[in-house]
């Protein structure tokens, strides 16, 4: 297959491979694929108390695309708001990274990882304050 | 050391300079015509393509008579295939074949499937008239067969006077080890089976058959035995007595031979006969017309004839780079599955599954090295490799597959670059992959809810 030099690039040096604390109340966590499918995302978001994005850390099992969308996309959400954040779509990572058709579904992933994460970060905030979510 | 380096064997060869070298002379000055009967060009063409054929009859012990020229063993496949079930049509439409097959093999049996589907509609329907239902219809077609309860096989039986030239298959799974069990295709063959076809070696694991035993069990069954041989001749061993094949498909291009030439295999004691796919000229015993292609024939006649006085220590060679690049890399790495018998193996054949690295951006990453990811997830479907999942390879795992084909220009030097170039790769990706760090800390992936897309 012949990838767009932009995937090449993102895919020869990633950025932001890593893992954050998982128990920390400001990381949210999502995972998003499946083993059986070829590919699975986990994107971690470490969000300030006022919903910016302060980090991003990715790892990925995939092809390159996969791969190359994971890196973009935490280049992306890096100071941006959590709301900034959700209005990323498949669309603008497919674009940027010229994605042939077959693998746009690795465009879907990233912009699922990323609602999964802002959606874990959520849900333990109500978990540590229900009142002020309340 | 030249980059990047060719790994890829079993999906083609390169030509060999000797093999060069023989078919020069026939795209020059020798361009004769072969059928041309009536002048030294036609002559000289004859005589090269009569040796020609004489060599690649000697690489697997036949008479120079039951070689058949083809474009090569897909059209071989086809050939055999369907050329055996149109002539033995009367006697029966039951093929015995593999699940790991060649899609030539699967494909051309899927055909057959559809004709004899489409003759027994063709009979439903005129059998319907018969009943006076005057509407009939592709659309209504089996609701009008229920209604007058026509069995299909019954009505197939009285009303096909003439045979189909159709086929009912049964595909075969094999075991884990991606060999067939003597026992499940013994029991698999009916007084209606015309033909089993088995390869000789598994074009992406490797894994041999038992090929003499098929053969000894099919004579005895009064069946015929196709043997599909294309990755193995050459690199093993093989002789159409000691196996009883009745026809084989060989190719040049996968033993350093040019493309666009291969030969079936059709014996002539007991004979065997098959309906020809091309009509024509009547050339290759009219079984295959149209003008031979001299130059690839001599070419293919030279391969095959380097590959018989090689063979023996050349498998050698390859066995000691194989085991040098599976130990390389299985004494670096964790966590890697060799797909397919390791004992029943050609000597330059190894399918290695990286557990928790895509297959394809494994390859990707190794883009020095010219290898095939055992999971055909470049093609439209991203579905993971047929012949992994009939040996019962987990999906992922099957993601996670690579193909080396180690053949007769590599050398060790190259191995041991390649061995290099994988592990530190593998690392690299395994630092990478969320599944690597999770199975480390001990979470079984199989206890996880994941989102399918």
């Amino acid at each position: 297959m012949a990838y767009s030099e932009k995937v090449i690039e993102h895919y020869e040096n990633p950025r932001n491979v890593g893992t954050l604390d998982k128990a920390d109340p400001n990381v949210g966590t999502g995972l998003v694929g499946a083993p059986a499918c070829g590919d699975v995302m986990r994107l971690q978001l470490r969000i300030t108390d006022e919903g910016v994005i302060e980090d991003a850390k990715f790892k990925t099992f995939g092809c390159g695309s996969a791969i190359a969308s994971s890196s973009l996309v935490t280049e992306w959400v890096k100071g941006k708001t959590v709301d900034q954040a959700m209005t990323i779509s498949n669309k603008d990572v497919a674009r940027e990274l010229s994605l042939p058709p077959v693998k746009i579904h690795c465009s879907v992933l990233a912009e699922d990882a990323i609602k999964a994460a802002i959606e874990d970060f959520k849900k333990k905030r109500q978990e540590r304050s229900p009142k002020q979510s309340a | 050391m030249k980059l990047p380096i060719y790994m890829d064997n079993h999906a083609t060869t390169p030509l060999d300079p000797r093999v060069l070298e023989a078919m020069l002379p026939y795209l020059r000055e020798d361009f004769g015509n072969a059928a041309s009967r009536n002048h030294a060009f036609g002559w000289k063409a004859e005589a090269a393509v009569e040796q020609a054929r004489k060599q690649v009859a000697a690489l697997i012990g036949a008479s120079d008579k039951e070689i058949v020229f083809t474009s090569g063993a897909t059209e071989s496949d086809n050939l055999a295939i369907k050329g055996v079930l149109e002539f033995y049509k009367a006697k029966g439409d039951h093929i015995i074949t593999l699940k790991t097959e060649h899609k030539a093999v699967l494909d051309s049996c899927k055909r057959l499937e559809r004709i004899r589907q489409e003759r027994l509609d063709e009979l439903k329907l005129l059998r319907l008239s018969q009943l006076a239902e005057t509407d009939v219809t592709a659309d209504n077609l089996s609701e009008l067969s229920a209604k007058h309860r026509i069995d299909e096989d019954a009505t197939y039986q009285k009303w096909a006077a003439l045979p189909t030239g159709g086929a009912r298959v049964t595909y075969l799974d094999v075991e884990a080890d991606g060999r067939v069990s003597l026992e499940k295709l013994a029991a698999a063959i009916t007084d209606k089976t015309v033909l089993v076809s088995v390869m000789f070696a598994n074009n992406e694991i490797g894994v041999v058959q038992p090929i003499a035993e098929i053969g000894k069990l099919c004579r005895e069954r009064g069946v015929l035995f196709h043997c599909d041989a294309v990755q193995g001749i050459g690199k093993l061993p093989f002789n159409v007595e000691e196996m009883k094949a009745d026809l084989v498909s060989i190719t040049a291009h996968k033993m350093y031979g040019p493309k666009g030439v291969g030969a079936l295999y059709v014996r002539r004691k007991p004979r065997v006969r098959i309906a020809p796919l091309v009509d024509g000229g009547g050339h290759e015993r009219g079984m295959r017309s149209g003008t031979l292609n001299v130059a690839a024939i001599v070419g293919f006649g030279k391969a095959a004839e380097l590959a018989r006085q090689e063979l023996p220590d050349e498998a050698a060679r390859l066995l000691r780079l194989r085991e040098r690049l599976r130990t390389g890399i299985m004494g670096q790495l964790d966590m890697l599955k060799i797909n397919g018998s390791l004992e029943h193996r050609l000597p330059g054949n190894l399918n290695l599954s990286f557990s928790y690295v895509e297959g394809e951006a494994l390859m990707m990453s190794i883009k020095d090295v010219a290898v095939s990811s055992g999971s055909a997830c470049t093609s439209a479907s991203l579905e993971p490799s047929y012949v992994l999942r009939a040996c019962g390879v987990e999906e992922d795992l099957a993601h996670s597959s690579i193909r080396f084909g180690i053949g007769r220009f590599n050398t060790e030097e190259e191995v041991d670059f390649v061995i290099r170039l994988v592990v530190d790769k593998v690392r690299k990706l395994r630092d990478m992959s969320p599944l690597y760090e999770m199975a480390k800390e001990g979470i079984d992936l199989k206890s996880i809810e994941w989102t399918a897309h």
